[in-house]
């Protein structure tokens, strides 16, 4: 038979208290495996109650920009650590010789299956993402040096965005901040 | 295993004070939860997250996520945060019944 005690009724802390915790993450790749390092760990800040902002620059605009969003792609080439495909027993343990990587269509393959992976775990599409971490209070920044650079406007990022800002203002709004660079 | 008296009823709960056994739970367990975690009123867009919780639970045998619960159970995610300010999963889960959702997306 089970022992069982009767306690006084424990309460889970969920920090309503707790307000100075922030966030910021730089997303400075726009390649569809480095899009989302920064996209899940601010859905897990952001479910945890801590003030989340995401400043985009350089590759990064990719993430933001409504013409390249739906198209990040993710390529084995000069990627050492890219294995071979899963399901292919003791050889997906293997890496892929580069070489591999140079072949016509390998990007859009690889693309395509990382896809599926990311899909295969209910994680969204990066557009879908976006939507949901703005939803859940996360700020978007852009940088306007890669703006300028890029020749973008405003009206060519996508919604969720605040506003372009430079990097002083990333600096005053990222104060007693963790930053995290991706 | 823990027993803990909520609402007059002898219930079973972990170390942080979540219940782990699914049918131990009744409403009004679910209001006396929610009031121990500052949510004083329960109206009915809190009510339709929580039954939304359960029903999936009992389904899927796995804490819904945010994103479940907007993409499967129709409430938007700004609406959670206002009903549960701050970690509406955790505290959907606490005042449900249930266990701290595993996924991270």
């Amino acid at each position: 038979m089970t022992t069982t005690e009767t306690t006084p009724t424990v309460v889970p802390d969920f920090g309503d208290d707790d307000n100075d915790r922030k966030i910021c993450f730089i997303c400075s790749k726009g390649t569809l495996d480095m899009a989302y390092p920064a996209l899940i760990m601010a859905n897990g800040a952001l479910g945890e109650g801590v003030e989340t902002h995401i400043f985009f620059t350089f590759w990064g605009m990719d993430m933001i920009n409504k013409a390249t969003v739906d198209d990040l792609q993710f390529t084995p080439l000069g990627n050492t650590a890219m294995h071979m495909p899963p399901g292919w027993g003791k050889l997906s343990e293997k890496h892929m010789p580069q070489g591999f990587g140079g072949l016509p269509g390998m990007t859009g393959m690889a693309t395509k299956m990382l896809k599926k992976q990311i899909a295969g775990l209910d994680v969204p599409e990066v557009p879908e993402f976006l939507e949901l971490l703005v939803n859940m209070g996360a700020h978007l920044w852009a940088c306007r040096m890669s703006v300028d650079m890029m020749d973008l406007e405003k009206d060519d990022l996508i919604d969720g965005v605040e506003d372009v800002i430079n990097v002083s203002e990333f600096i005053d709004l990222s104060d007693g901040a963790q930053v995290i660079f991706v | 295993m823990t027993i803990t008296t909520i609402a007059g009823k002898d219930v079973h709960v972990n170390d942080e004070g979540f219940m782990t056994e699914y049918d131990e739970w009744t409403e009004d367990l679910g209001r006396e939860l929610a009031a121990n975690i500052g949510i004083a009123e329960m109206t009915d867009d809190h009510w339709a997250a929580i039954r939304f919780l359960r029903s999936d639970f009992a389904e899927q045998q796995e804490t819904a996520t945010l994103r479940r619960v907007t993409k499967v159970g129709g409430i938007p995610t700004k609406q959670l945060f206002t009903l549960f300010p701050k970690k509406p999963a955790k505290k959907m889960a606490y005042i449900a019944g249930l266990p701290k959702p595993h996924g991270c997306v």
